[in-house]
């Protein structure tokens, strides 16, 4: 993926060179021409394009601040209603991601998500034990995890 | 335009001020420390996320000072947040702070036994 950074890159200094005018405008042009041609011959990398990889971590980002404002709104109706009905519960949490950064990138995402904060990752980092605060729904909120962020995470990972 | 500017810069300090009002009330309703610490954790953080978006679009817009400094502040505070939540509620599992005594279900006891066990804490 950072070759393909590298080589884009490299074409577009190319590009300027070649048309000897170094201005911000022509590196721009040249980076837009050199991304052509790197879509064109894809099929000579070994990994995807870094554009693709590119675009879920913006689409990842996007979940992230969602999630966020989802989370506060929840956290709002919940403590200003007149009677607190909570249901705390600590629950284990399988994964199935490997790397370090991908299971830190799922506890923060976790604990951004509405009523729920990541409290302890066992020692093999297979499993997550998450406290959650209306334990109704907990098949639920695993679900959630699985289908969006476990989902979006693998997607930026996969090479 | 600068009406435009002025509710943009308006909404943005009211809504971080509304949640850092909802985490402190939270902080005060809240049974215990867990429970706490969920209010605390993401109240907090967007409500300081948001002034400090108002604070940068008033110098931007109205002063014409661009200041990236703010926003990298808005992104620490994104990424020190919920990393301050998670290790606030760990410690205090593993030191030994009681959940509160409508908790519903507990996996991590087990887990935190076996590991003091392991490594020879009381």
């Amino acid at each position: 993926m950072s070759f393909q950074i590298l080589l884009n890159l490299f074409l577009a200094f190319l590009w300027m060179f070649l048309s000897s005018n170094y201005s911000l405008s022509r590196f721009i042009i040249g980076f837009l021409l050199g991304l052509a041609l790197i879509i064109a011959f894809r099929k000579f990398f070994k990994s995807r394009l870094y554009i693709d990889r590119v675009w879920s971590v913006i689409k990842l980002s996007f979940l992230f601040i969602k999630e966020l404002i989802l989370a506060n709104v929840s956290v709002l109706v919940l403590v200003l209603r007149p009677r607190l009905e909570l249901q705390p519960a600590f629950f284990k949490y399988d994964t199935k991601l490997t790397e370090d950064w991908e299971i830190t990138l799922l506890s923060s995402l976790i604990t951004l998500t509405p009523g729920t904060v990541v409290v302890h990752v066992s020692d093999d980092s297979k499993s997550l034990y998450i406290h959650v605060l209306d334990s109704n729904d907990i098949d639920e909120t695993i679900d959630s995890i699985k289908n969006t962020f476990e989902k979006a995470i693998l997607e930026v990972s996969r090479s | 335009m600068t009406i435009l500017a002025n509710i943009l810069i308006i909404f943005f300090i009211s809504l971080g001020v509304l949640f850092l009002v909802v985490a402190a009330i939270g902080l005060f309703r809240l049974p215990d420390l867990y429970t706490r610490a969920h209010a605390a954790s993401k109240s907090a953080t967007l409500g300081v996320m948001s002034i400090l978006l108002g604070v940068f679009f008033h110098f931007w817009l109205m002063e014409n000072h661009f200041n990236p400094t703010i926003l990298l502040g808005v992104l620490f505070l994104f990424i020190t947040g919920p990393v301050g939540g998670h290790i606030m509620s760990r410690s205090s599992y593993i030191a030994g702070v009681k959940p509160w005594a409508g908790t519903v279900r507990d996996d991590l006891k087990p887990e935190i036994e076996r590991m003091k066990k392991e490594q020879n804490i009381k």
